[in-house]
C-alpha cells in the first residue's frame, strides 16, 4: 500500500499517492500542464522545461513530469512567472525551429505547433536560430529532419526503452547538441529497424515516413495501369482515429468504399494473405518438429520464429545473426500478396503484371523497407511497388474529396479477398500464433484447440513476454509422432521484449518450439504507420476492437478460407510445395552491429 | 604603509596531521557526534553551491544501503579557478583523508577522485598516497578502496549528477532532482559527491575541533577558503583567506589600483561593480564563490568579457534543457546584434526577462547560474556593452 500524501494545487487541497508526478497530481484535478518531452510510454526526462510549475519556497520552477509530490506541497500551476518562461521556452524553441508548418506532413499532429497557437506567439521576440542541415532521406522508409527537432529526446528513449536497437542516441553538446545515429551515418546505414516508433512518439516533424502517396496517384490517374491494392489487418482498427471515430472501432465496410472510390481497380486484403501465411508457416512448422522429432535430424533450428515483422526481421538480421536459421521462410502477408497479385492475380483477371502496380497499407514504416528488398521480386517484378502507412492512408482520403464517414459499407473484391478472424487478429500480438495454433492443432487432432471458443488468451495481452503450452492429444495417424508432446510456445512485442526472449532461449530460461514476434509494442495495431498520438490507452483500444472483430466471424481458422483453398487448388498445389517456394518464401541477410 | 585587512589564514597547506590519530579520536568520538561536530562547524560546500557538508554526510549515513560511495569531485572547470590542482598537487594526503573519513562517518566501502583530464600528470603522486592511505588504515581496522576516475574535458561534468553519469559511462548530463545523489547516487546507491577542499576542511575539523574552527570566518561563511586569484591585479596565485571579508577589502589586498570589477565564482558567478565594493560581502551572505576572483582593471571591456563567457556556455551547455541550449545562445547573438545595432537598446531588457527564465526554469545550475554574470555584467556596464 503506498501513502497518500497531502498537497494543493492552486490552492485545491487533494490527497495523492506517494510516487505521483505533479503532472499526475494535477491531472487528478482536470488541470492541464503543457508537455513536449514527457511521453506516457517513456521515462521521464524533463528536459523540454515547458511544464514547469511554481513550488511554494522553492526558488527555482520545477518540471511537473519529472518531481514527484512531497507532503505539505503547495503547487501553482498558473502565475505570471510560470507564464512567461512557458512563453519564452516556445520562443526558444521556435527560433531553431524549421517553421514551415503548411508543408509539413506532422503539421496536424505537431505538438509544438499546438502550443504555439495556444499560446498566440505571432511576433518573433528572439533572433533565428535555424540551421542549414540536409535532411537525411537515406532510408526507404523513415526521414529524419535535424531542423525541426526539438532535442526532446523521445525518440531516443523509444529506440532504447521500447526497441533496445539504439540506432538514435544523443551526441555533441552545446549548441551542437543533436539527435543522431552511430557516427552520424543516414539512417539507411545503421541498425535502425524502421519500425518508426520514433515517429509515433515525436512531438514535431523531426521524424516522418518517407511517403509514396505521389506515385500512388500517379499510378491511379494512370489509365495504362491496373492498380491493386491491399489492407492490412491493423488499418481497419486505427484509420478511424484520423476521422475523429473513436479508436479500435472497425471501419472495414468504409475503408473498402473509400479505395473504390479514390479510383484503385482492385481492393484486395492483406488478411486473405495472412491466412495463407498460416498454412505455410503452420506446415513449415509442422514440417521442422517432424524432422526433429521423427527424423532426429539435428539440423533443424528450433524454436521456429515468426516472420511477418519486417522491423523485427532486420533487427534479428543484426542482432542476432546466428539464429536466422530459426525463422521461418516464410515472407510475410504483405510480400505473399505481392508476389501472387502479379502471377495468379494477373493470370486469373488476365491482367499483363508489367502493367500492374500493386500497392499496400500498412500500419508499419518497417515495410516500405521491406517491399524494397533486392529479393522481393519473384514475380518477375517489384512484388509490392509502394507501401502506404495509414496515416499516408487517411491522407490520401482527405486529397481525393471523400466524406468517408458517409460512405455506405462495401465489400473486398474477390480472388484474393476473402478472410477469416486468424487473419483479423494478426494485426495483435499473439495473434499469429493463435491463428497458427488453431489451425495447426486442427490439422494435427482433426479438433478445435483445447481453449474454450478457441481464444487462446493466455497469449493475448500486453504483457511483454508472454508464454503458452498445450499438450496436443488424439492426433491423426499421419502426426502420431506428436501424441502426447506439449507444445510449448513464447510471444513477444516491441524490440526491448524480443531481446528479452532471446536471452530467456539462450540461457534456458524459456522453452518454446515456436515464437512469435512483432517489432511493435502491441503488435501491428501499435505499428509505426499507425495514426499519432499514441498510448496504451489507444492500443489496448485497437487491441479489443480486434480481437471483438475476431469473436464475430463466421470463419475464424485460416484453413477454412475458401478462397485460400481455392488458390491451393488451382495454383499452388500443396502447402511449401514447390510454387509456394518460390513465390511465398524467402532468405535473409546478416547485417552488421553497429 | 597601511596594514592588509584581509586575513590571512594557513590551515588547508601547513604541515602534514597525523592522521592516524585523527582518526582514533574520531572513532572513540562515535558517528553521530562528529556529524554534529560537522554541522556544528557550519562548514558548506567548496565547490561554490554551499551545501552543508555534515547534513549531507548525515543523509547518506541515514540510507539503509550495503554499498555507498564517497566521490572528490576533482573537475575543476569554473574559468578563474585552480585552486584544486594546487591541493591536489601539495594536499593530497588531506583530501584522501577527508574521504576516508567521510567512508568512515557514512559506512561507505569505495570511493572515487573524479579528476579533469588536463590533471593527469598527478596520477603517480596521487595513486602513491592512496596507496599509503589504504596501508595505514589497515591498522584502524577501516576498509575503504579509492581510485581514479578522469574526466573527459566537459565543464558540466563538475555538476553532481552529470559527474556520476560519466563515471557511468553515459552521456554527461545533470537528472532531476530528486532523486539526489545522497540518495540515489552512483550507480543509483547513497553516495556523497563533495569538493576537493570540503574533504580537506572535513579533515581539518576533525583534527581542530569545530570550535576552533568556527573561530574564523562568518555565521553565514564559516572557515577558510582558497581563493584563485587572477586578472589585473598586484599578486596572482592561490590564497587562503578567511572568509566574511568585503570585496573592497579584497581589491586593496590584491587590486592594482584601477579595478572596475570583479567577477567572483567565475563564469557562473556575478559581477561585482566599483560602487559595489565596499557592501559586497564575499560569502554565502553576499556573493559566494567556489574560489574563482577574476579582477579587471579599467582597460578591460567588460562586454568582451561577457562574450567570453557566454561562448563558453553556449559551448559547455550539456544541450538537453531548452532554457540552458538555446537560452545561452540567443544570449550571445543578442549582444552580437545590440552591438552592431541590428537590435535596438531594449531589446537588452529583453535578454534580461530570457536570464530570469534560464535562472528559474533551467534543469541543473549550469543554465540556472548564466544569469547571474549575464544579469551583472549587463545591469552595471550597460553602456559598455551597447556602444
Amino acid at each position: 500500500m503506498s501513502n497518500l500524501i497531502n498537497v494543493t494545487i492552486n490552492n485545491i487541497p487533494l490527497q495523492v499517492e506517494e510516487g505521483k508526478t505533479i503532472l499526475e497530481a494535477a491531472k487528478m484535478l482536470n488541470i492541464h500542464i503543457p508537455v513536449l518531452c514527457h511521453h506516457k510510454d517513456l521515462c521521464v526526462a524533463g528536459n523540454c522545461r515547458i511544464c514547469v510549475v511554481e513550488v511554494e519556497k522553492d526558488p527555482y520552477l520545477v518540471a511537473a513530469c519529472a518531481i514527484p509530490v512531497r507532503e505539505g506541497m503547495n503547487i501553482l500551476t498558473n502565475t505570471k512567472k510560470i507564464r512567461d518562461a512557458r512563453k519564452h521556452i516556445l520562443e526558444l524553441l521556435l527560433t531553431e525551429h524549421n517553421i514551415n508548418c503548411i508543408k509539413c506532413c506532422k503539421s496536424s499532429s505537431c505538438e509544438l505547433q499546438n502550443l504555439a497557437l495556444e499560446y498566440r506567439l505571432d511576433e518573433e521576440l528572439f533572433i533565428n536560430l535555424l540551421q542549414d542541415i540536409p535532411v537525411d532521406d537515406s532510408s526507404p522508409a523513415i526521414i529524419k529532419d535535424d531542423t525541426k527537432c526539438i532535442r526532446c529526446t523521445r525518440c531516443v528513449r523509444t529506440c532504447d526503452e521500447l526497441q533496445g536497437v539504439n540506432a538514435l542516441a544523443m551526441s555533441q553538446k552545446g549548441r551542437h547538441t543533436k539527435m543522431s545515429t552511430y557516427l552520424e551515418k543516414p539512417l539507411a546505414d545503421v541498425v535502425c529497424t524502421n519500425c518508426g516508433q520514433c515517429i509515433n512518439r515525436c512531438p514535431t516533424g523531426a521524424l516522418t515516413e518517407k511517403s509514396y502517396v505521389e506515385q500512388v496517384w500517379e499510378a491511379i490517374y494512370d489509365p495504362s495501369k491496373f492498380v491493386v491494392v491491399q489492407t492490412a489487418p491493423a488499418v481497419r482498427f486505427a484509420v478511424g482515429e484520423l476521422f475523429h471515430v473513436r479508436p479500435g472501432a472497425r471501419v472495414t465496410g468504409r475503408m473498402v468504399a473509400s479505395l473504390r472510390a479514390m479510383g484503385f481497380d482492385a481492393v484486395l486484403d492483406t488478411d486473405f494473405t495472412a491466412d495463407l501465411t498460416i498454412i505455410e508457416e503452420g506446415t513449415e512448422l509442422l514440417t521442422r518438429l517432424k524432422k526433429a522429432l521423427v527424423d532426429r535430424d539435428k539440423s533443424v533450428a528450433l524454436p521456429m520464429f515468426s516472420s511477418c515483422s519486417p522491423g523485427w526481421i532486420k533487427f534479428i538480421e543484426h542482432q542476432y545473426p546466428e539464429l536466422l536459421p530459426n525463422l521461418s521462410t516464410c515472407k510475410s502477408p504483405q510480400q505473399m500478396f505481392g508476389a501472387l497479385a502479379k502471377t495468379f492475380y494477373a493470370k486469373k483477371r488476365e491482367i499483363d503484371p508489367a502493367n500492374m502496380v500493386s500497392v499496400s497499407i500498412m500500419p508499419c514504416t518497417a515495410k516500405k523497407f521491406e517491399a524494397n528488398r533486392p529479393e522481393m521480386r519473384d514475380s518477375g517484378y517489384k512484388d509490392v511497388d509502394y507501401v502506404l502507412t495509414t496515416r499516408e492512408f487517411a491522407s490520401m482520403i482527405h486529397h481525393s474529396g471523400i466524406d468517408v464517414l458517409t460512405l455506405k459499407n462495401e465489400e473486398f473484391d474477390n480472388i484474393m479477398g476473402a478472410s477469416t478472424g486468424a487473419a483479423v487478429i494478426f494485426g495483435a500480438t499473439g495473434g499469429v500464433m493463435e491463428a497458427a495454433l488453431r489451425t495447426a492443432y486442427q490439422i494435427v487432432t482433426g479438433k478445435d484447440v483445447p481453449f474454450e471458443g478457441i481464444n487462446i488468451t493466455p497469449i493475448r495481452g500486453f504483457q511483454g513476454v508472454k508464454q503458452a503450452s498445450l499438450v496436443i492429444e488424439g492426433t491423426l495417424p499421419e502426426w502420431k509422432f506428436l501424441e502426447g508432446v506439449e507444445l510449448k510456445v513464447a510471444v513477444a512485442h516491441g524490440l526491448k521484449n524480443a531481446h528479452k526472449l532471446i536471452q530467456g532461449l539462450k540461457s534456458g530460461e524459456i522453452e518454446a518450439h515456436f515464437v512469435e514476434i512483432m517489432a511493435c509494442p502491441g503488435g501491428c495495431i501499435g505499428g509505426g504507420g499507425q495514426p499519432i498520438p499514441t498510448n496504451i490507452d489507444i492500443r489496448t483500444a485497437r487491441m479489443e476492437g480486434t480481437y471483438k472483430a475476431d469473436s464475430k466471424m463466421l470463419l475464424r481458422k485460416s484453413h477454412e478460407n475458401p478462397e485460400v483453398q481455392a488458390l491451393y487448388e488451382e495454383f499452388l498445389g500443396k502447402p511449401n510445395g514447390h510454387l509456394s517456394h518460390e513465390l511465398l518464401h524467402t532468405y535473409y541477410t546478416e547485417r552488421f552491429k553497429y | 604603509m597601511p596594514t592588509s585587512t584581509v586575513k590571512r589564514t594557513d590551515l588547508i597547506f601547513k604541515k602534514d596531521i597525523d592522521y592516524s590519530a585523527v582518526m582514533h579520536k574520531i572513532m572513540k568520538m562515535g558517528k553521530d557526534e562528529f556529524i554534529e561536530e560537522l554541522i556544528d562547524s557550519g562548514l558548506r560546500g567548496r565547490g561554490g553551491a554551499g551545501f552543508p557538508t555534515g547534513l549531507k554526510w548525515k543523509l547518506v549515513k541515514a540510507e539503509q544501503s550495503p554499498e555507498k560511495y564517497i566521490i572528490c569531485n576533482a573537475d575543476e572547470g569554473e574559468p578563474g579557478t585552480f585552486k584544486d590542482r594546487e591541493i591536489l598537487d601539495n594536499a593530497a594526503e588531506k583530501v584522501i583523508w577527508g574521504m576516508t573519513l567521510a567512508a568512515y562517518i557514512t559506512g561507505a566501502k569505495e570511493g572515487f577522485i573524479y579528476i579533469r583530464a588536463e590533471y593527469k600528470y598527478m596520477q603517480t603522486k596521487l595513486r602513491i598516497a592512496i596507496d599509503r592511505m589504504e596501508q595505514n588504515i589497515k591498522a584502524l581496522g577501516i576498509k575503504f578502496k579509492l581510485d581514479l576516475v578522469f574526466g573527459a574535458g566537459a565543464y558540466i561534468c563538475g555538476e553532481e549528477t552529470a559527474l556520476i553519469h560519466s563515471m557511468e559511462g553515459y552521456r554527461g548530463e545533470p537528472t532531476n532532482k530528486p532523486p539526489f545523489p545522497v540518495t540515489q547516487g552512483y550507480l543509483n546507491k547513497p553516495t556523497v559527491v563533495n569538493n576537493v577542499e570540503t574533504f580537506v576542511n572535513a579533515i581539518i575539523i576533525a583534527e581542530i575541533g569545530a570550535k576552533e574552527y568556527k573561530k574564523l570566518g562568518t555565521k553565514a561563511s564559516q572557515g577558510t577558503k582558497l581563493f584563485s586569484v587572477s586578472g589585473d591585479c598586484c599578486k596572482e596565485g592561490i590564497f587562503e583567506l578567511e572568509m566574511g571579508m568585503t570585496v573592497q577589502q579584497f581589491v586593496d589586498e590584491f587590486g592594482d589600483g584601477d579595478t572596475k570589477a570583479v567577477q567572483v565564482g567565475g563564469a557562473s558567478g556575478f559581477c561585482v561593480p566599483r560602487k559595489e565594493f565596499p557592501n559586497t560581502i564575499i560569502g554565502f551572505e553576499g556573493v559566494p564563490t567556489g574560489g574563482s576572483m577574476k579582477v579587471f582593471n579599467s582597460s578591460r571591456s567588460m562586454y568582451n568579457t561577457l562574450e567570453n563567457y557566454l561562448i563558453f556556455f553556449e559551448e559547455e551547455s550539456c544541450g538537453q534543457c531548452t532554457p540552458c541550449r538555446i537560452g545561452t545562445q540567443q544570449l550571445l547573438m543578442g549582444i552580437h546584434a545590440v552591438k552592431r545595432k541590428e537590435k535596438p537598446k531594449s531589446y537588452l531588457d529583453e535578454l534580461l526577462k530570457l536570464a530570469q527564465t534560464m535562472k528559474f526554469a533551467s534543469k541543473c545550475g549550469l543554465g540556472r547560474s548564466v544569469g547571474n554574470a549575464f544579469g551583472s555584467i549587463v545591469t552595471n556596464f550597460r553602456e559598455e556593452i551597447i556602444y
